[in-house]
């Protein structure tokens, strides 16, 4: 960019042909991120002779991620806002331990079984907000109170004992894989929608005169998620298909994906996280989405929660313990930034594949649990302090 | 040629960024006892010339010298520039609100015995220098507690505890009210007396005439002139500054106005957090469609209370009327005020208007966002063409919507808050301070702007600190003193003395 390109005005922009600054910016990040990710696959791949990315590891791989993968969106929104939750894991516990005691004790259904645990969630979230908004107190403060109180209520409701499950189609929900055809249909629709949506998008685009991407860019922009779709799908049919919970997960990114970049909501939370007074001043009820964020953390949590104790197949009391450091650090590995105003779904649920990519490799080559841990918080301040050295001399 | 009076001297400096040529040869000397001032648009280089000054862009980083005392300077850090007699207050302050006035003075240097603070040594030298500068504030006073006129007193005091030969200013003026300038002034003219080097950057013309003994304008990153004060008028040195004439600053007004549009009635307000003490009494006045209603006061004055009490967002609730074409309405939060046509560009566009690291369009869509989206899903395209039109329209220099606003300069920023109002179709346009801190072509492209949207018909009420700009703006001009109306001036009635009058409280004119 020279600085005659910075004084063109807006009105010759159909020509331009450049892509945005920003937007490559956040590809740029997206990319790193992917590649990252690739490095430490075929590393894994590698030491462990092929083990880490035969089917059926990829598949437990896939299933191990969902429940932080679920968690780190929900993260992304309320880190987006600028501010913090640190009650999910234990609210994970306690949503997970509530169904399964609906079940157990309540001989319930399993609609109202799991309504039980999402309205909770829903509820708790949407308080914790209330407080946060309203009495002012910072989301930190309200929800270290939540980690510790809601672990309470969960060892007290459950009198500190494992509570199996005994819903056949409760179980299904951690431990069903879809029918493969289904799965393949799933993908093949998926593909086509996709390639229909950027079509009409760049059709748009030129129709309106905006800036469009270069024809290989475009290409590749429909290529590299088509490949990626398409190996994905024969890798997890090659085990026993879509696992569950990697579809719920993979609705939960779609639609957050889709509200956090296309519609007013989304937008208000990046506005809010980015200058609070400012939204206020646009006219943004800021309390009402606060509350609206910790309540859509809270149903996702409690989706968590069930799929989490669907998977084990009972719910104990310390379950989901320091899951919500897990969801934080996909986040923030993902591109988030804890001021609030920066990050996005897909940065968030890479990095949650990388921070489970990293367990499950570890783990499968026997590395001792206090090595993981310390890889893992390693890695997590390393990737952050790459990243702001990087911005620093971007800017 | 270097004599004995010049202190410092520089010599073709020029600094390069990538894709931008920030400074391309610049050169001016500074003597001892004079107060030279530099002035240019934003983006002439100015900034970038007191970095390298103040040794934060470090010697090597750029092309050109800087010589102090004859001596070339290879200044390897701000370190070593302090260590030269170099020091700079900035426009924004670098002071911690919670230290004291002494503590902050000398941050980082505190008088100290084996690590422990000597706290009497520390306040007395600190009270020694604030009176060298007849400056009356107690050394222990808390620094948030301070007006934002002492602040700026105790920035000076810490720049010349390092004994500085050399005082950069860097828009001294621009947040102080004429009283608390007039300190500075006195300042100012005593620090050159003592044999000083002052740099004076400002964007306000007359303060320059006044002050300068010698002005140098900036202009692309390249030093076009130097004059003595008596050879170069206001004209002179804005024409110098943009490069061509501009033969008028201020747009003609033909503009006819409709009827009474906004009308406030005994709107009073309490201060919000002490008890009892109003910061509005007794307001009434009116706007007219196509009128601009100008709001001349200091600060205090309650001028920006007004303004917030109108569009919602005071912390306090209003008793009083406030009538928008005719009917009584109730205004109690900041979408109250949308929803009805209302808009407000706040004084402060970095603290209470942008999202700094948001793109331009998300930044300019923020209030308008609905009209871009069906069912809460937006039409990006659609967005993104209302956001070119609307760049090219108020004639924003970016590259593209998506560039992020801290990239801009302040000119182009104040353009994108208002292009976020503009894009809402008001009816009614509340602007408080719209051309604070943006340079003089900006400045006349929102002038021009204003007079336009008046003749679409729109009410404008304005809140400036500058007269010269109420004067060339406003039909009408009220005048405020601690939450009163005590002035009401038809625009040609308006001089500058009559509202000084009004605003300092010693006459009324209701």
């Amino acid at each position: 960019m020279t600085t005659e390109a910075k004084l063109t005005p807006a009105t010759q922009s159909a020509q331009r042909t450049i892509a945005p600054a920003q937007s490559f910016g956040a590809a740029a990040r997206a990319y790193t991120m992917v590649a990252a990710l690739i490095v430490v696959w075929l590393a894994f791949e590698y030491t462990t002779n092929g083990v880490f990315l035969n089917p059926r590891n990829f598949s437990n791989l896939m299933r191990q991620m969902a429940v932080t993968g679920v968690l780190s969106i929900g993260m992304l929104m309320v880190i987006v806002i600028g501010e913090i939750d640190l009650s999910v894991g234990s609210l994970v516990g306690l949503t997970g331990m509530v169904a399964a005691l609906a079940q157990a004790a309540q001989q319930w259904g399993i609609v109202p079984t799991l309504l039980s645990a999402l309205v909770l969630g829903t509820l708790i979230g949407a308080i914790q907000g209330s407080v946060v908004a309203y009495a002012r107190v910072p989301s930190f403060i309200v929800t270290l109170g939540g980690l510790l109180a809601w672990r309470g209520v969960t060892k007290g409701v459950s009198s500190g004992s494992t509570i199996p499950i005994q819903l056949k189609r409760f179980g299904a929900i951690g431990q069903w894989y879809l029918d493969k055809p289904v799965g393949i249909a799933l993908v093949i629709i998926g593909l086509i929608l996709f390639v229909v949506f950027e079509w009409r998008n760049h059709a748009a685009r030129t129709r309106l005169g905006l800036s469009t991407a270069t024809p290989v860019r475009r290409i590749l922009a429909i290529a590299i998620p088509a490949v990626a779709a398409i190996a994905f799908i024969t890798v997890l049919n090659a085990y026993e298909g879509i696992p569950v919970p990697v579809l719920l997960f993979l609705a939960v990114a779609l639609a957050g994906t889709f509200v956090m970049s296309n519609t007013t909501v989304g937008r208000y939370m990046y506005a809010v996280g980015g200058n609070r007074e400012a939204a206020r001043l646009s006219g943004i009820n800021t309390r009402l989405l606060t509350i609206g964020v910790f309540a859509t953390m809270g149903l996702l949590t409690a989706l968590a929660g069930i799929i989490y104790t669907a998977r084990v197949g009972s719910a104990s009391p310390d379950a989901g313990m320091l899951l919500e450091l897990d969801a934080i650090a996909a986040c923030v590995i993902g591109g988030a930034s804890l001021m609030g105003g920066r990050g996005a779904v897909f940065g968030a649920c890479m990095g949650a594949l990388f921070m489970a990519s990293l367990d499950n490799g570890m783990s499968l080559k026997n590395v001792p649990d206090f090595i993981q841990d310390i890889v893992k918080g390693g890695i997590l301040v390393v990737a952050v302090a790459l990243d702001m050295l990087g911005r620093k001399r971007n800017s | 040629m270097t004599n004995s009076a010049n202190l410092l001297v520089t010599n073709s400096i020029r600094k390069s960024f990538p894709g931008v040529q920030a400074l391309d040869g610049v050169s001016l000397d500074l003597r001892r006892g004079e107060v030279h001032a530099l002035v240019g648009e934003n983006g002439a280089g100015k900034s970038t010339l007191m970095k390298i000054f103040s040794g934060v862009y470090p010697h090597g980083t750029f092309e050109g010298s800087i010589k102090i005392d004859g001596i070339e300077q290879t200044f390897k850090g701000i370190r070593d520039a302090e260590r030269a007699g170099v020091a700079i207050v900035f426009q924004e302050f670098s002071l911690v609100p919670e230290l004291s006035v002494a503590e902050n003075i000398f941050l980082g240097r505190l008088p100290s015995s084996s690590s422990i603070v000597q706290w009497n040594d520390l306040h007395a030298r600190a009270k020694a220098l604030l009176y060298q500068l007849d400056v009356q504030i107690a050394t222990e006073t808390l620094v948030r507690n301070l007006g934002i006129g002492q602040q700026q007193l105790v920035e000076i005091a810490k720049a010349l505890s390092h004994d500085a030969r050399i005082l950069i200013l860097d828009e001294p003026t621009a947040a102080l009210n004429d009283a608390e300038a007039r300190t500075l002034f006195q300042i100012v003219d005593s620090l050159r007396a003592r044999g000083l080097g002052l740099l004076y950057i400002s964007h306000r013309l007359d303060e320059v005439l006044t002050l300068a003994d010698r002005v140098t304008i900036l202009r692309d990153g390249r030093s076009v002139a130097t004059h003595s004060r008596g050879d170069i008028d206001r004209k002179k040195m804005i024409s110098l500054m943009v490069g061509r004439e501009i033969s008028q600053v201020f747009p003609e007004i033909h503009r006819s106005t409709k009827d009474v549009a906004l009308e406030v009635r005994n709107l009073s307000v309490e201060h919000p957090d002490i008890a009892g003490r109003m910061v509005l009494r007794d307001i009434h006045f009116e706007v007219r469609a196509g009128e601009v209603l100008g709001i001349a006061g200091l600060m205090g004055s309650g001028r920006s209370a007004l303004l917030n009490v109108l569009f919602g967002s005071f912390p306090r609730s209003y008793s009083g009327e406030i009538r928008l074409n005719g009917t009584a309405i109730n205004i109690a939060r900041p979408s109250d005020a949308i929803d009805r046509g209302i808009a407000l560009v706040t004084e402060d566009r970095k603290r209470l208007g942008l999202s700094l690291s948001a793109s331009i369009a998300d930044n300019m869509t923020l209030v308008a966002l609905r009209r871009f989206a069906s069912a809460n899903v937006l039409k990006k395209q659609q967005e993104m063409s209302s956001v070119e039109r609307m760049m090219s329209d108020l004639r924003v220099k970016a590259s593209s919507p998506e560039t992020t606003v801290e990239t801009l300069s302040g000119g182009n920023q104040q353009k994108v808050v208002l292009g976020r109002w503009l894009m809402n179709d008001p009816k009614i346009l509340l602007l408080d301070e719209p051309t604070r801190g943006i340079d003089v072509g900006a400045k006349q492209e929102i002038y021009t702007r204003i007079n336009q949207l008046a003749e679409q018909g729109l009410a404008i009420i304005m809140v400036s600190s500058e007269l010269e700009e109420l004067r060339g703006v406003c039909d009408r001009i009220i005048v405020m003193h601690e939450g009163r109306i005590t002035g009401r001036f038809a625009r040609h009635e308006a001089t500058a003395e009559a509202i000084m009058a009004c605003a300092t409280g010693s006459t009324e004119v209701a």
